[in-house]
């Protein structure tokens, strides 16, 4: 009985140990292969800064644009009785299914050089495609169902009764929803706002698609890596990789906290 | 019927209701359904005969079948350990369990890009793993299919661990301990008893990594290169397209991906659903 468990949990930990944990030690020792002033040096490189300033822009966009609306969608869904509610509720998933290389094309199609919606854009003086509106886009598509799958539960756990007890004392929907309801949802919130942003900071297909990849305009952090990459700018490419794999790894690390007070929540009112 | 109640003693105007709906499904229109009709309106507007004739190219009909076939590898491999993982994870103690239950998570928090790249240091012929590969094996990882495996692997590891996971911690374990005494020996409790109980999320698990991984870019572009005919997978194909400007290939391709993944996805729906219906 006894070797039979250590014989399973050393497969385990040897296949984990290679499949994940030899590529992440990997990237360490490439970027610090050169030394540490090297690293920063390359971090340093104007190419570099504007990139990750691109990739922080895009997120906070994205995260206060999904924080409003997510927040919209999920109380609609949860709260209100419709048609085709259910069906709605299935198609969430869709942005799953659908490689990001074909969420850039399709903002390709709409805004492109012969894009359907390009006279419009171009009557209006605006600047989609290879710009950063078309890359605020792209990040939002792939981005969507993140905040919404996080409050939809703990809304429905939270139920109604809060909300009808405030509205019998006379408060207004909004002053519910702000007083009553949102407290409750905080940490979900919050969670679904980092997962959100996590996932922004490292979208690559959609936003190299539509962002055409113009060096030092309109490349962000993971666009760059991918030209630094292909011009064998190595030191570049792998520390500005590392870099940025850190910077979401602990972004991930402290939204787990949300997580766990967002599921304590719910299980409290189970 | 305490809604009614509510709003009769609330005067809450209607208007506000409606536009807070209105609100909440255009957005979801504009960024849920808008890509998909255009990828299905201009893949089919250029009529069924750009499908076939991507189908009949030498080199896109390699891209699709180099992308299910290592999808399918993947799958594989990703259900016989993530079980593993998931039957050592909840059934035995040791010292260390915890953090080895955090680094399952691990390939979900890194960018796909990054995974890529990592690959790439790691099995790249300047690297000492990738050359002794490469002289002593004969075998090369970067800029080949088992590259787009290693990768894929990578990104998907967590879905059938979290997947099976939660059914594993709450199956009862009565009818194991029964067979236990009856004198079954413990890979046929598993094979007969456990297995079966699980199967259906570790089938769900599976079937999503291969959803996900038809579309999988980031991971594997780096990883894979671009060479048709040899590591092009379809999301390649179509970022190539693009690039060239061969729009009508893209769309094409585009369609074609978009049917297998969401064909998997519906076919995990409908088993969740069916298997809701066997047990209420």
């Amino acid at each position: 009985m006894n070797w039979r468990k250590w014989l399973l949990i050393s497969i385990v930990v040897g296949y984990m140990g290679m499949l994940i944990i030899a590529p992440l030690g990997a990237i360490v020792f490439g970027a610090f292969r050169e030394g540490l002033p090297a690293m920063l040096e390359a971090l340093q490189h104007p190419h570099v800064l504007r990139s990750f300033g691109l990739t922080i822009i895009i997120c906070l966009v994205v995260v206060a644009i999904h924080g409003i609306f997510g927040t919209l969608v999920a109380w609609v869904l949860v709260r209100h009785q419709f048609m085709g509610k259910a069906l709605i509720n299935r198609l969430l998933d869709l942005p799953f299914a659908m490689s990001p290389v074909i969420v850039g094309f399709t903002l390709i199609v709409l805004f492109g050089r012969n894009g359907v919606l390009k006279p419009l854009t171009e009557a209006m003086g605006w600047q989609i495609a290879f710009a950063l509106p078309g890359m605020i886009l792209a990040t939002l598509f792939v981005t969507l169902p993140f905040m919404i799958r996080e409050l939809m539960p703990v809304l429905e756990a939270f139920g109604r009764k809060q909300e009808e007890a405030a509205a019998t004392l006379g408060a207004s929907g909004w002053q519910t929803f702000r007083l009553v309801t949102f407290p409750a949802l905080r940490w979900a919130f919050l969670y679904g706002l980092g997962l959100t942003c996590a996932r922004a900071l490292g979208e690559f297909g959609a936003v190299l698609v539509i962002s055409g990849g113009i060096q030092g305009r309109t490349e962000t952090a993971t666009v760059y890596i991918f030209r630094a990459l292909d011009d064998r700018q190595y030191a570049g490419a792998y520390s500005a990789a590392l870099l940025l794999g850190a910077i979401s790894l602990v972004l991930v690390l402290v939204i787990d906290v949300f997580h766990r007070r967002s599921q304590k929540s719910i299980e409290h009112r189970a | 019927m305490t809604t009614q109640t509510i709003e009769r003693t609330t005067p809450r105007l209607p208007w506000g209701r409606w536009s807070i709906r209105g609100a909440a499904l255009t957005y979801l229109a504009v960024f849920l359904v808008l890509p998909l009709i255009v990828v299905v309106v201009d893949g089919l507007g250029a009529g069924v005969e750009s499908i076939t004739s991507i189908i009949s190219s030498p080199i896109a009909r390699h891209a699709i079948w180099l992308t299910i076939w290592t999808g399918l590898v993947m799958a594989l491999i990703n259900a016989v350990m993530g079980l593993l993982t998931a039957f050592v994870l909840v059934r035995y103690e040791f010292p260390g369990k915890t953090l080895l239950n955090a680094v399952v998570d691990l390939p979900f928090a890194i960018p796909t890009l990054v995974t890529g790249v990592m690959l790439v240091i790691l099995y790249g012929p300047q690297a000492a793993i990738g050359s002794w590969l490469d002289q002593q094996l004969g075998w090369k990882v970067i800029f080949a299919p088992s590259g787009i495996i290693l990768a894929l692997l990578f990104t998907s590891f967590p879905f059938v661990v979290r997947s099976v996971q939660p059914v594993l911690i709450n199956l009862d374990r009565s009818s194991e301990e029964a067979a236990a005494t009856l004198g079954a020996p413990a890979w046929q409790i598993f094979w007969r008893v456990t297995l079966p109980a699980l199967l259906p999320a570790l089938v769900s698990g599976t079937l999503l990594s291969f959803a996900r991984a038809i579309g999988e870019f980031g991971a594997i572009v780096v990883v894979a290169g671009n060479i048709p005919l040899r590591s092009q997978t379809a999301a390649i194909y179509v970022y190539g397209e693009i690039e060239s400007g061969s729009q009508r290939d893209a769309s094409a391709m585009s369609l074609v991906m978009l049917a297998i993944a969401l064909g998997t996805m519906t076919l995990v729906d409908w088993l969740s659903r069916r298997r809701q219906e066997v047990q209420p």
